[in-house]
Order: C-alpha cells, then structure tokens, then sequence
C-alpha cells in the first residue's frame, strides 16, 4: 500500500516507523526542514519537505495513486483541509484523521472523512480506566455500527449484586459477553447467571443505551 | 441582517465596520482581543473573544440566528473549517470565505461554498491596471 502521512511530530514520526515496518509504500509530508531533515537522516528518503493542505505539494509526491492518506497534525483544521483535498482532488479512497477537539468528528464525518481519531478521548478513557471508581469505561467504538465494546464493574454496594440477568431490565440492544469475576476463570453469563461483587462485565451495546447499561447493572 | 464574522483583521474590522453603518446587525469574533483595536469607536455592534472552530464559540457568537457567516482570518484552513461548520452543521443562508491559496480557492468553490481568493483577484488588479498604462 502506498500511505501518505501529513504532519511530522511525535505521532507522525512513530506512525512513519510502524507503517515502513509494515512494509508498506509510505512518505510523510512535513513543513519544517528541521523535523524532515531529522527523519531524513534517521530513515531515508521517505519524508517530503512541503505542506500537505495544499494540493500542488499532493500531486507532487503522486497522492492520486496513494491508498490512504493520514492527517496527524496538531492542528484540526489542517488534519481536514488535508483529507479534503486528498478525497476530493487526488481520489484518495480513505483519508484518516487525527482531532483534538473530540466534538469535530461528526464535523469531519458530515465533510467526507473516512475515519476520525480523537486523540483528546483515548487519553481521557485510558485515565478513567485507571480511576477506581469508574463504573463503565470504553474498550472498543466500532462507529460504523454505532457500536462500543464496554467493561463494566459491578461495585459491592451495588444492588445488582445477587441478582440474575433476567432480574435485571437490559436495553435490548446491549448483550454481555463475558463476565470476568475477581477470582477464577471468566465465563459466558446466560439469563440465570447472578452477579457478584467485583465482577467485571464485558459487554457490546449501542452508544444510545451505553447510559441504560451502566445504571441496569450498578442498580438503585 | 445579522451578520457574524470571524476574524478582525484589517478586512474583518472595515467590513464590520462598514455593515454596522449601513444598519446591520454585526458581531466580530476574534482569539484576540488585542485585534478589536482595530474597530472604530463608533462601531455599534458586539466583539466577541471565541475560537472561530470551536462550536461553542460559534452558538455564543449566535450562528444559529445569523444569516451571513464570513471567515477572514488569517488562516485558510481555519476559514474553510469554519464556513463547512456553519454552512452545514448551522445551516446560515449564506456563508462566504476567504482562502489565499487559488488552488484551494477552486476546490472548495466546486464543493459548493462561496469563495473569494484575494490572491487572484489582486495578481489580476495589478495586472489590469500595469498594461492599461503600457
């Protein structure tokens, strides 16, 4: 596969590495003659000194035969502008990327880009994982099915505890998948299966009834 | 008409300016206040400090009842996020926006937004006006 990556920090440099471990075709575009000077020296010729919202600097480096484009620069605006131009000028068939501002992605869905990584929501999820008390953390979005893949915990003050699956009124649309109790093996819950305390409860619903999910299984 | 405009650069101040005396209802968005110097002091409209990308910013700035959105900043990229914004997650009747480059000008005029490059349109001034004089 031929990648483009635009932006050359910390994430796009690392992002180059993994990609050219791959195997794959990839050239990084980078403004600063510093950065690419410095990934040039390290790797190769495989970083293009240029802008990459423009799109002279896209059909210099061939971006109507790349397979992907990447946008990973700091800047939301830019990542945009970039997989604009990409998607419409050069056809590129998927465009990828990075926001900060976790509310643009729907912006960015609306505007023709492909996949958006809200970099701002996975270190916010990867802390609240860590806090405690956090009842309810993401594992997995799959936004093309308006997915998510949760972990829930049941805390020992929580009213669930004892109580089946059947005993408790799930939105329909979340399944559990797997319970992961404190101590022994995990196992697959069916309707008669009871909670205990410290259960750790893996389960597939729907972004809409995530909220249902959580206060069904923490109880009143 | 109620007018929003983001940016209050030299373009941005005058337009402001220049649509406040002719009646309208004009409100300038700027990430630096400092820039609002450049607003007369008769100016009648409201200055606002916001990030012109950032939703917030633009509903405080009251997007959703205005019926003219431009975007002067000095950044096209930042213009062109912003009038995608309001043209479609705001819906304002009419949206015009700046960008430099012609080559992103172009683009961004087939994909339907109204631009204006002042690139172009200043080369071809200049031009028109040298060889008029040969």
């Amino acid at each position: 596969m031929y990648i483009i990556i635009v932006g050359g920090g910390r994430l796009g440099y690392n992002l180059l590495k993994a990609l050219l471990n791959e195997g794959h075709e990839v050239l990084l575009l980078e403004k600063d003659p510093r950065i690419c000077k410095t990934i040039t020296d390290e790797m190769g010729s495989v970083c293009y000194r240029g802008d990459g919202c423009e799109a002279a600097t896209l059909a210099e480096v061939g971006t109507g035969r790349a397979d992907m484009l990447v946008a990973v620069t700091g800047d939301d605006e830019d990542n945009l502008v970039a997989c604009q131009v990409a998607k419409h000028k050069h056809n590129v068939p998927r465009t990828i990327s990075r926001i900060r501002n976790p509310q643009n992605a729907e912006l960015f869905k609306i505007l023709g880009v492909d996949v958006t990584v809200s970099t701002t929501d996975l270190i916010l999820e990867a802390i609240e994982r860590e806090v405690p008390t956090h009842p309810l953390t993401h594992l997995l979005k799959i936004d093309e099915k308006n997915l998510a893949i949760v972990d829930v915990k049941i805390f020992p003050e929580s009213t669930s505890v004892g109580k089946t699956v059947k005993e408790l009124s799930l939105p329909k649309e979340s399944q559990l998948a797997l319970i992961i109790p404190a101590e022994g093996n995990p196992y697959v819950p069916n309707a008669s299966t009871a909670f205990k305390a410290n259960d750790q409860i893996i389960a597939v619903t729907t972004l809409e009834t995530e909220e249902a999910l959580k206060t069904a299984l923490k109880g009143m | 008409m109620k007018v929003l405009i983001m940016g209050c650069g030299r373009v941005g101040a005058r337009l402001a300016s220049l649509l406040d005396e002719d009646g309208h209802e004009v409100t300038v968005l700027d990430n630096d206040v400092y820039s609002f110097r450049r607003l007369p002091s008769t100016f009648g409209g409201s200055a606002l400090f916001g990030n012109g990308i950032d939703e917030e910013a633009l509903k405080k700035a009251g997007i959703e009842e205005a019926d003219i959105f431009v975007a002067l900043t000095q950044g096209d990229n930042r213009n062109v996020m912003s009038c995608q914004m309001a043209k479609h997650i705001f819906n304002v009747p009419r949206v015009m926006c700046r960008i430099y480059d012609p080559l992103r000008e172009e683009m961004y005029a087939a994909l339907g937004l109204e631009t204006i490059s002042p690139t172009k349109i200043f080369a071809q001034l200049l031009r028109e006006k040298l060889e008029a004089e040969e």
